[in-house]
């Protein structure tokens, strides 16, 4: 444990009493509670922090905020390690660890630095020009040499062992940024009575304040601010919390770093990091501005770092990161930095680029005695893992040369601002487009296309006093525009800050080495010089999107927050288009990284997907079953006893079906209740097959299909009375059909007096086959006659069973006779245990989803989606009879008339027998005509579906295949990798073709 | 034959503190979702002097009286509830009510539908984990009913009193519904009681 020598005695919003202890490289320090990971760091006087993506350059912390592009480490161990985080936005925890990326064996000792001394062979575009060659080399050797060097942290391989949540919120007027701006606008509003969310990425509110020493009259004002915002019932504040993207219709989401401050002390029951979903009637933008670095040469020291940056070290955590500053500057606004250093006992020289420096501040530090060097600039800088020295020298008027004599001087902090950058980012992902503004020489919001205003720094607007009156504005107006009388808050008038000069834009500097050597770096994380500019430029790259892409500028986790304008202003400057017509690239969600864990929220384990189980589930899970996914639907797959293998299970459900009974819980198909005197005709024109002459108490098979003649659903429906229907669907098909439906009655037939209503959940079905079934129905449901003569295949009735309303189909899916019972669902548990032990003496035998399938195919039956796939007609699967061409009109009729449907070569439903009656075929496998073909063989057909028959003590398969009722007997082939396994086209019917057994 | 709840607490669980919701099924609702034509006044009228209430025909609003509540679902589509054991009896009176010529219908759906009962003063928080609807006090107040979404199943919420919500949700998702349920309390703490 060290002290730390560049805490100040006094000073920030740090707890003096709350020392905290961490771990850096293994290291470990002592910090306070308050502090950033980087304010801790920089107290240490630990610049070093990381190794730079491509040449492996120490880099060092920049900045105070989300721009960092550097400054970033992978906190955390196990499960809950994470890469590529901010060290300015960490906040400090007792017994926080965190290690430095991108290199080894140590960020002081790094091997890949080797790249550096390689570096004027590695230019922008050197990965397209040098893994091109030989093509082989690419998967087996470059992509996984890229891969590896790729990157800066590792990904956790564990899993996260935290909690994240999601929460939706709808306010009035939502104001993103907690600054001068912000505050103001968020107090008109919440003064309103608008229903007000405030939310700030930092642990306090405050913004720029916040770099602003203890005694400027700022710091009691957004105290009272903030008490009067806690007193408003509907004004949520958000500390912690960024607003990461904007979405339409004034969607943004915000992710709130709830507990990430308190490390593993944290509450089990509360979130890691909330993920808020906010419809907002108005937004106001208050997001500030990032300062802009300036491109000299050898600027990626660590040591070097933004101007305002320090001021926030300096007051905010009360840190002072160096003794010997020098600070570079275009502009007025690092001059406060200097005074500041200065007041904290720093030795200061102000390097100014313009020839003169005029205003307020510059004529303080001046006062205050601190040296400046005007129309100066630093032209290269020594040091190896911190900055020791710059070199500085007199420019040519238009700064372009070299002029007077170099001076060196000696430094261990150097404080850079190159201007301001409005945080334009919402704006852009709002659909907005940022107009730049060459008199402030940055880019500013354009017109809102949603409801958004921008106020205060992130509008341009620089002065304290401009953003209290802009916040003050733009929150008015919001409420305004939200349906409230507000006006604008006033504010004391102590509150303003000196006017300034105007800064010198200077893209390009000169520098004191050669260009390939000058080492001016625009985009400090993605290692890209204004070299690599100037290249992309001489190689043909004149759009702004083709250079980011060429060179990776701002293609970072920090996505270009320091680099994209004066990586802009170069271009500009080398092609002579003014800025605004180069445009800026556009800004995409997220504003800053977001965890993958907040983004999934609670839908990950248990409630990833909802399980939807029948009203039997509990039956099916005490009896082992085996489930199988049907959509959310879970289903009994088989139900394996001891020692059973899945074949063995469903060879026995199967054959017991046939033999005796078999019972199967079929409460998933979808059931609709059709009723009104339109319903028959409804039904013909939404089935291929006629409707009206179905009598009461009878039932149909129909199929559906779509406006384009395929086979869309099917399903028997009864017909329960004169107008009323029941109709069954796919288990999958149940939303769908019910919403087709709908839109047929009411977009397209409102004539027709019809009401739908969903019943599939209110009913148990519970479905019995097999030659005994009669049997123990009758034991079953006594109040029903079951005499076939009165009850016939295909015959619905409506009774009781005990007292509790039943109703009892005679159908079936298996080709035996058949029997389905629906009861209320709540009793469908209690049935099936009387089903079951009722129908011991008679071998019942529960059988799954599997045996349903064979035994169905075994009979030639369909299922939608498996023998169809949206290409098939009711003529493919030899269904003619069910398309009612008398009908005057049905949905697909016209369709059906096409020529192509008539085609003799349409891939038609057959059944196959593999030439041995062991070979199993594959599902989806391709059929051919000649095997002795060289490939690409022409195909002629596909399996669809395919299983070993107990009942034919063989394996069968159906198949769609072109021209397949004129090919039964043929021999085709199906091509698979170790062999080809000829087949014999056959009828699709395998068992009881006559039917007999249904009708017995 | 025995029936089955869903969730059939015999006793209290305790989830957290235990304050901030408490959950219980509604597993003695009877419900009933009615068909028909809101313009005809002869229909509203027949059904009104069964359920003694008007049905509600503004979007998004109930009417109860008594035990009997009827929620609107869409133009012409209501839900009613009323005691389980009520619902033959008042399926019955609704049936005539219609009479043979009107076009209406009627189907029970005491079953395919299970009713939640949220209540607490954070019930609203935890309903805005998962539900995209403004939850506002001023905005979804008592008698206001939605169609939504609760985490990823479609849900029709009913507010019944200022911290007291009913959720609608189809059987089948009931289970995963109350398991969210639970986890979404965690942080106020979830006092299950049997209804």
């Amino acid at each position: 444990m060290s002290a730390q020598p560049n805490r100040l005695a006094a000073g920030g919003q740090v707890e003096r009493g709350r020392p905290l202890a961490f771990t850096f490289n293994g290291r470990r320090y002592q910090g306070l509670a308050g502090d950033s990971l980087a304010s801790a760091l920089l107290a240490n006087d630990v610049h070093l922090v990381g190794r730079s993506f491509k040449y492996h350059r120490p880099r060092g912390i920049l900045s105070a905020g989300a721009e960092e592009p550097t400054g970033l480490v992978q906190l955390g161990e196990g499960g809950r390690t994470e890469p590529n985080l901010r060290t300015t936005q960490i906040e400090l925890y007792d017994g926080l660890v965190a290690t430095s990326q991108n290199c080894w064996p140590g960020v002081q000792l790094d091997l890949g630095a080797l790249n550096n001394l390689a570096s004027p062979l590695l230019p922008a575009g050197f990965y397209y020009k040098t893994f091109m060659w030989p093509p082989a080399f690419w998967q087996p050797v470059y992509e996984r040499l890229i891969r590896r060097a790729a990157g800066l942290g590792r990904a956790p391989v564990l899993p996260d062992p935290d909690r994240y949540e999601h929460r939706h919120a709808h306010c009035d007027v939502l104001v993103v940024g907690g600054g001068p701006a912000g505050l103001m606008a968020g107090l008109a509003a919440a003064r309103s009575g608008a229903r007000v969310i405030l939310a700030d990425e930092q642990p306090a509110l405050g913004g720029a304040l916040l770099a602003e020493p203890a005694a400027h009259p700022g710091q009691a004002w957004r105290q009272e601010v903030l008490a009067e915002l806690a007193g408003f019932e509907d004004t949520r504040l958000l500390p912690r919390t960024t607003a990461f993207a904007y979405y339409d219709h004034n969607y943004l989401c915000l992710v709130e770093r709830v507990t990430d401050h308190l490390g593993p002390a944290a509450p089990p029951q509360l979130p890691r990091q909330r993920l808020w979903k906010v419809r907002a009637r108005q937004v106001v933008l208050a997001t500030g501005a990032i300062e802009r670095p300036l491109a000299f040469a050898q600027n990626d020291r660590p040591g070097i770092m933004l101007a305002g940056a320090v001021r926030r070290y300096l007051h905010g955590y009360g840190v002072r990161p160096g003794r010997r500053a020098v600070v570079f500057t275009n502009n007025d606004s690092a001059y406060a930095t200097a005074l500041d250093l200065a007041e904290a006992g720093a030795e200061v020289t102000v390097v100014d680029l313009r020839p003169q420096a005029e205003g307020a501040l510059p004529a303080a530090a001046a006062q205050a005695g601190i040296a400046c060097r005007a129309g100066h600039g630093i032209v290269a800088t020594e040091g190896g893992q911190r900055v020791k020295a710059v070199i500085c020298a007199r420019l040519s008027a238009d700064g372009t040369r070299i002029e007077g004599a170099r001076e060196r001087i000696p430094a261990d902090l150097v404080c850079v601002s190159g201007g301001w950058n409005p945080t334009i980012h919402l704006h852009s992902q709002s659909r907005g487009r940022p107009v730049y503004d060459p008199e402030r020489g940055c880019f500013l919001p354009g017109l809102p296309v949603q409801a958004e205003r921008s106020a205060g720094a992130c509008a341009g607007e620089f002065g304290l006093a401009a953003c209290l009156a802009a916040g003050a504005a733009a929150g008015a107006a919001a409420a305004e525009a939200a349906g409230f009388r507000a006006s604008p808050p006033d504010w004391p008038a102590e509150l303003a800050s000196p006017a300034e000069a105007p800064a010198r834009l200077l893209w390009q500097l000169p520098a004191a080495k050669p260009e390939a050597r000058a080492k001016q770096f625009v985009d400090l994380q993605n290692d890209v010089t204004a070299a690599d500019i100037r290249l992309a430029l001489r190689e043909g790259y004149a759009s702004i999107e083709h250079v980011k892409r060429y060179t990776t500028t701002g293609m970072g986790t920090d996505q270009g927050k320091t680099s994209n304008v004066v990586a802009l202003g170069i271009v500009a400057e080398l092609t002579g288009q003014p800025i605004g017509e180069l445009g800026v690239t556009t800004f995409r969600p997220p504003y800053t990284p977001v965890p993958f864990g907040a983004i999934v929220g609670r839908n990950c384990g248990p409630l990833f997907e909802p399980v939807r189980r029948t009203p039997m589930d509990a039956w099916h899970e005490a009896a082992g079953a085996v489930f199988e996914a049907v959509g959310q639907w879970r289903r009994p797959w088989y139900y394996p006893r001891p020692g059973e293998s899945m074949a063995t299970a469903v060879a026995r459900e199967v054959t017991a079906t046939r033999a005796a009974i078999g019972l199967l819980d079929a409460s998933t198909l979808g059931k609709i209740d059709l009723q009104g005197p339109d319903t028959a005709e409804f039904l013909n024109r939404i089935y291929s097959n006629g409707w009206s002459k179905l009598e009461v108490g009878r039932c149909r098979y129909g199929l559906m299909l779509g406006e384009d003649g395929m086979v869309f659903d099917d399903g028997v429906t009864a017909r329960l009375g004169e107008q009323h229907f029941l109709m069954s669907t796919t288990s999958g098909g149940a939303a769908r059909v019910l919403a087709w439906l709908e839109e047929w009655l009411q977009t397209e037939w409102p004539e027709l007096k019809v009401y739908c209503t969903s019943v599939t959940e209110q009913w148990a079905t519970l479905s019995l086959s097999g030659p005994r079934t009669r049997e123990l129905v009758a034991l079953l449901a006594p109040e029903f006659d079951l005499d076939p003569q009165h009850f016939p295949h295909m015959s619905v009735r409506e009774g009781t069973i005990d007292g509790v309303p039943a109703r009892l189909f005679r159908i079936s899916f298996t080709g035996e006779l058949g029997y389905e019972i629906q009861v209320p669902a709540r009793y469908g548990l209690a049935l099936w245990a009387r089903c079951m032990a009722l129908g011991e003496p008679f071998g019942l035998t529960p059988f799954g989803t599997e045996a349903m399938h064979v035994l169905r195919a075994e009979k030639g039956y369909i299922i939608v989606g498996q023998e169809t796939d949206g290409t098939t007609t009711p003529g493919d699967l030899g269904l003619d009879r069910l398309v009612g061409r008398k009908k005057p009109d049905f949905l697909g009729k016209r369709s059906l008339a096409r020529a192509d449907m008539g085609r003799a070569d349409r891939k038609q439903l057959v059944g196959l027998l593999p030439r041995a009656s062991e070979d199993l075929l594959e599902e989806g496998a391709q059929l051919v005509a000649d095997p002795n073909q060289t490939p690409p063989m022409a195909m002629i057909g596909h399996v669809t579906s395919s299983y070993r028959s107990p009942s034919l003590g063989r394996s069968f398969a159906l198949a769609m295949v072109q021209g397949g009722r004129a090919r039964l007997g043929e021999t085709l082939f199906v091509p698979m990798p170790d062999r080809m396994v000829a087949v014999t086209v056959t009828e699709p019917v395998f068992v009881d073709p006559e039917g007999e057994r249904l009708h017995g | 034959m025995a029936d089955a709840r869903l969730q059939a607490q015999a006793a209290i669980v305790v989830v957290g503190s235990g304050r901030g919701i408490r959950l219980a099924e509604r597993a003695d609702l009877g419900k009933l979702e009615l068909r028909g034509d809101p313009q005809e006044r002869a229909f509203l009228g027949a059904i009104g002097r069964v359920l003694d209430l008007l049905l509600p025909v503004e979007p998004g609003s109930s009417a109860s009286k008594g035990d009997i509540t009827a929620l609107w679902q869409a133009p012409d589509r209501w839900l009613i509830t009323c005691p389980l054991s009520d619902v033959p009896l008042f399926a019955k009176l609704l049936r005539e009510a219609i009479g043979p010529d009107r076009h209406a219908a009627l189907c029970e759906v005491s079953d395919g539908r299970v009713a939640f009962s949220l209540a607490g003063p954070n019930a609203r928080d935890v309903l805005a984990k998962g539900c995209p609807l403004d939850l506002h006090p001023k905005q979804f107040r008592p008698g206001r009913v939605a169609g939504s979404l609760l985490a990823k199943a479609e849900i029709l919420l009913h507010c019944q009193a200022p911290d007291h919500f009913d959720v609608y949700v189809a059987r089948s998702f009931a289970g995963y519904l109350w398991a969210w349920l639970e986890d979404a309390g965690l942080d106020y703490g979830v006092l299950v009681a049997p209804s």
